[in-house]
């Protein structure tokens, strides 16, 4: 295997060094290893720093604007503190947080691809932040104008023919998609009641099954890691509204009957539903309409660069084929004859998913993130996903076990069990908390649940071939350093292991619930 | 075309060759031939970064919304955001991380969604508050998930106050478990428990999972908690509260009042209106339905050291564990609004939040007093209002907002309750005398 930076035969070496990977975090600097005490800590009585703007507006007081038997005599507490110590404060919490900004972050399943800092740019516009979402569409024109130009691109990356973009997560999109295949069903005249997921899918699916009034059906993935026409048929009936699934699926691999089981799940009347979790592996490569899928919904938050927030906020948009189209949320950007753009209420709306437009400035960073791709930029996207995984993959091969050993996609799904390079019996978790030590974080571990001890790694397309490689090195040094050294780890961060049992058992959610020290 | 894709054409060739490999379309060789797309996406080629920025630049540009002065609420208010605030929430260690599920390199957020929780609390009355749900809305929508989940009970009393937007937010979503919302309308501004399927006057005989009350509610009022605490209780039913946080520097707690679950939209925490996003829901609970919360919780603990340590927990609620018969299928949730609204709350402090809402409820009186001033306009509600309010006008409300739009004004939302038509007009902090005294004039002359 070629070493990732060594200079290409004829071109000139800029050094004599192979290039560094960029995306290890091993020396982000720590200054002590004290605990950082909480806001209410560091609150001192009296103390402030908010102010206000002079607005002349008469100083009537609480008494006089309030009724007695409403008003709290005192405010409730906060905290009171200087804003340089809440900016001390905060600053040195973000130096406890691992971030893509600082290193490689490959969670599988969770695309964290470098954010764009121009798409923070656009999502600042004060003309778009200061615009308050009930603002007739004559004064939002611009607005309106980025919704209706989103969703016709997520459209044509996916094939469908109309979209909402209210859903605020995938999660809420595949909800929202359920719902949207229940008023079908009933527009139909049936109202079946069970959807198949495979048993490789993500959590959110068959909650979200259960909150739409399905109950969920699990499909076995056959020893291929794929979901079989077979094992289709056999859940098949008339009582099957329809089947939801990932592709690639979450071991990473391209579910090839799936047009085969398109086509038995259309005949048996039922409808498919693509969780977009995982299209950052297939962008220009093929698109869900073609698979025959009838519902979407996309991970802004994933595939189109819409940073996580340490958890949220992301969006996640859902694309409908034309005959149900009159389900979506309501409403939708349409487009007048002569350019400008309105609102639309779809005929037969399931109805609202968000108190307004959905997150808006994520759909905002998702559009500056298409613009700058574009078709050919998405297309290199994609092939490069899907070029590090494998790359990832042949250099973990023979280290840790690889259950099921096909072309992957934009993510590999590798195993502790029996891992051939291994010095001993490694936990999942373990090496995950390892890797933490070695400067990157942890892939995501026991999901999917079809394989025992897995460590899921999606190294996106925006880590360098020199990071990836670096990224792999830890891990089969992980595995040649043995369980005993992995089982004390981290050590380099910032807490060591952190007991969740005792979280659990003595519950402590608030600065109130904390005992005297 | 941009370049985040930092692979040189050698690097790729030559990665392509490590695996046996001599195209990249070799890579997709597990995709059916038949599915493959002949011609890629049609959508036009990439553009440069300063492109990009002067295409986005146009469209922002496009929306003469962001010049009016801004009188609207209805569950998104235009409040100053200090450059604290900006600054902290944007700090990328917070913008560019995922959840906490690594918590040896996640204290940063775990801990400041710990203070966040606490600061909700607070504001709430109530013990426990989660991590974020999207937003005001689906906060209800997950109260009520949770009411039935501890009842056992699929039917649900919604106050008419509730946001319309909200209402319908519920009403789509429990679409699949198909509750029983029976609406219960507001007279005066305030909700009359009494009708509508009320214990007291026979209804529909179902006993109610929960009631589910706004206050202030979505006519600016506030709707006393002690008559509908009495309701729930007489139903066995939970209380909900949808309370507005920043009224809370004056309000006493929906906890104090009795609520069972209290939910807000965070917004007004140093987020921009953003035309609707992204927002935050704020959600409490109290004691015994802490293992009914939705999304994530973050506790403190040790690490094994000794040292405090933060980490998520109670992590068998959530779909990833509990899959089909999790209470709630929340993944991704609003972390950064939440640390933003802790930032803010930290900002303002005890003192500066009941200046908040003490300088809203003074602008609030002001503008109010001189609107119901113009002829021909009426107050909607007679019910005390704290931070908005609504009036009935002698011109069709919309046609209000369009032509005070072409004046420099939002002067408000179109709003309906009891049959009537009218606007919802909101006061921030951020309003000044001279604003409203010319918000005054113009609207004179529309409605004349
Ligand atoms: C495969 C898959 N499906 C669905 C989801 C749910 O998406 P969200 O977290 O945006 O709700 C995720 C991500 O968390 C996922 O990885």
């Amino acid at each position: 295997m070629s070493s990732p930076g060594g200079p290409a035969a004829g071109a000139p070496a800029p050094s004599a060094r192979a290039p560094a990977p960029g995306g290890r975090a091993a020396s982000a600097p720590l200054l002590g290893h004290d605990e950082e005490p909480t806001l209410f800590e560091l609150s001192v009585p009296g103390r402030r720093s908010a102010s206000f703007r002079t607005t002349g507006v008469p100083e009537w007081s609480a008494e006089e604007l309030v009724p007695a038997e409403e008003l709290r005599p005192e405010p409730p507490a906060l905290a009171e503190v200087s804003e340089r110590d809440l900016v001390a404060h905060l600053t040195r919490l973000s130096h406890r947080q691992y971030s893509v900004d600082l290193g490689a972050y490959p969670l599988g399943s969770c695309t964290m691809k470098y954010n764009p800092k121009l798409c923070d740019e656009a999502a600042a516009l004060p003309g778009f932040t200061n615009v308050h979402p009930a603002t007739p569409a004559s004064h939002a024109q611009g607005w309106l104008a980025l919704l209706w130009s989103l969703a016709d691109a997520l459209c044509r990356v996916t094939g469908m023919d109309a979209a909402t973009l209210q859903p605020p997560a995938g999660a809420a999109g595949e909800l929202t998609g359920l719902l949207i295949m229940r008023a079908w069903h009933r527009s139909q005249g049936r109202s079946p009641g069970k959807i198949l997921i495979p048993d490789s899918a993500h959590g959110t699916n068959p909650a979200s099954v259960s909150l739409a009034g399905y109950e969920t059906v699990s499909v076995p993935s056959d020893e291929r890691g794929l979901v079989s026409p077979e094992a289709v048929r056999r859940h098949l009936s008339p009582d099957v509204a329809g089947i939801m699934l990932t592709n690639p699926n979450t071991l990473g691999l391209f579910e090839e009957h799936i047009a085969e089981v398109a086509g038995l799940v259309h005949d048996a009347g039922g409808l498919l539903y693509y969780d977009g979790a995982n299209l950052n592996a297939i962008m220009g490569v093929t698109k869900p309409a073609a698979m025959g899928f009838d519902i979407v919904h996309l991970n802004l938050h994933k595939t189109f660069a819409v940073p996580h927030g340490g958890g949220g906020p992301g969006a996640g948009p859902v694309a409908v084929t034309a005959r149900l189209a009159e389900f979506l949320p309501g409403p939708v950007v349409a487009r007048a004859d002569d350019g400008t753009f309105y609102w639309d209420g779809p005929a037969r709306s399931i109805g609202r998913t968000h108190g307004w437009h959905g997150n808006a400035l994520a759909l905002v960073r998702a559009w500056a993130y298409i613009l700058s791709n574009g078709s050919d930029g998405l297309r290199r996207v994609s092939e490069v996903a899907v070029l590090n995984a494998n790359w990832l993959l042949a250099r973990l091969r023979g280290t840790y076990t690889v259950p099921f050993d096909r072309r992957a996609m934009h993510e590999v799904v590798v195993s502790t069990k029996d891992a051939p390079g291994a010095a001993g019996a490694l936990r999942a978790l373990d090496v995950g908390k390892r890797l933490l030590d070695k400067g990157f974080h942890a892939p995501t571990i026991y999901f999917p649940l079809v394989v025992p001890e897995a460590l899921m790694i999606e190294p996106t397309e925006t880590e360098s071939p020199q990071t990836v490689a670096a990224l792999a090195d830890a891990l089969v040094e992980i595995a040649r350093e043995g369980p005993e050294v992995a089982a004390g780890a981290p050590h380099a961060t910032p807490v060591g292991r952190a007991d969740e049992a005792r979280a659990a058992r003595r519950l402590v959610l608030t600065w109130d619930a904390v005992g005297p020290a | 075309m941009a370049h985040f894709v930092p692979h040189t054409e050698e690097e790729v060739a030559r990665m392509l060759a490590d695996l046996g490999l001599s195209s990249t379309e070799e890579l997709f060789s597990s995709v059916p031939a038949a599915l493959r797309l002949a011609g890629g996406l049609d959508l036009p080629p990439g553009l440069a970064e300063a492109d990009v920025a002067a295409e986005m630049a146009r469209l922002a540009g496009a929306n003469a919304g962001d010049g009016l002065v801004c009188f609207a609420g209805g569950g998104a208010y235009d409040h100053d955001i200090p450059a604290v605030t900006r600054s902290l929430a944007g700090r990328s260690e917070f913008v560019t991380s995922y959840t906490p599920y690594q918590p040896e390199v996640a204290q940063g957020v775990l801990q400041a969604l710990f203070e966040y929780q606490t600061l909700v609390s607070h504001l709430a009355g109530l013990p426990v508050a989660n991590a974020s749900v999207y937003d005001g809305a689906t906060a209800v929508v997950e109260a009520v998930n949770l009411a039935m989940a501890a009842t056992g009970r699929r039917s649900v009393w919604v106050s008419e106050g509730l946001n319309p937007r909200w209402r319908r937010v519920l009403s789509t979503f429990t679409a699949g478990r198909a509750p029983e919302l029976v609406e219960v309308p507001l007279v005066g501004g305030t909700t009359r428990w009494g009708r509508a399927g009320g214990p007291g006057e026979g209804g529909q005989g179902v006993p109610p999972a929960a009631l589910v009350v706004a206050s202030p509610n979505y006519l600016g009022c506030i709707d006393p908690l002690g008559a509908a605490r009495a309701a729930a209780t007489e139903a066995g039913a939970l209380l909900v509260v949808a309370f507005d946080p920043v009224s809370a520097g004056l309000l006493r707690t929906p906890g104090q009042q009795g609520a069972d679950v209290a939910v807000a939209e965070g917004q007004p925490f140093g987020t921009p209106m953003a035309f609707g996003g992204p927002y935050l829901g704020m959600m409490a609970v109290a004691q015994d339905h802490v293992r009914r919360v939705p999304g994530r919780l973050v506790g403190r603990t040790v690490d094994s050291a000794g040292r405090a340590a933060y980490v998520t927990t109670l992590r068998a609620r959530e779909q990833d564990i509990r899959r089909e018969k999790a209470s709630s299928n929340i993944c991704t949730n609003q972390t950064l609004v939440a640390i933003t609204a802790m930032v803010q709350l930290a900002w303002l402090g005890t003192g500066g939040l009941r200046e908040l809402a003490l300088r809203c409820a003074r602008g609030t009186r002001y503008l109010r007093e001189g609107i119901l001033g113009l002829p021909g306009v009426e107050p909607m509600a007679a019910a005390p209002v704290v931070r908005e309010f609504a009036v009935t006008l002698p011109v069709a409300p919309e046609a209000v907002v369009e032509r005070m739009a072409d004046e420099g004004f939002l002067a408000g939302l179109p709003v309906e309750a009891g049959g009537r038509q009218g606007l919802l007009v909101a006061v921030t902090e951020k309003r000044t005398r001279a604003e409203m005294d010319a918000y005054l004039v113009a609207l004179e002359k529309v409605l004349s």
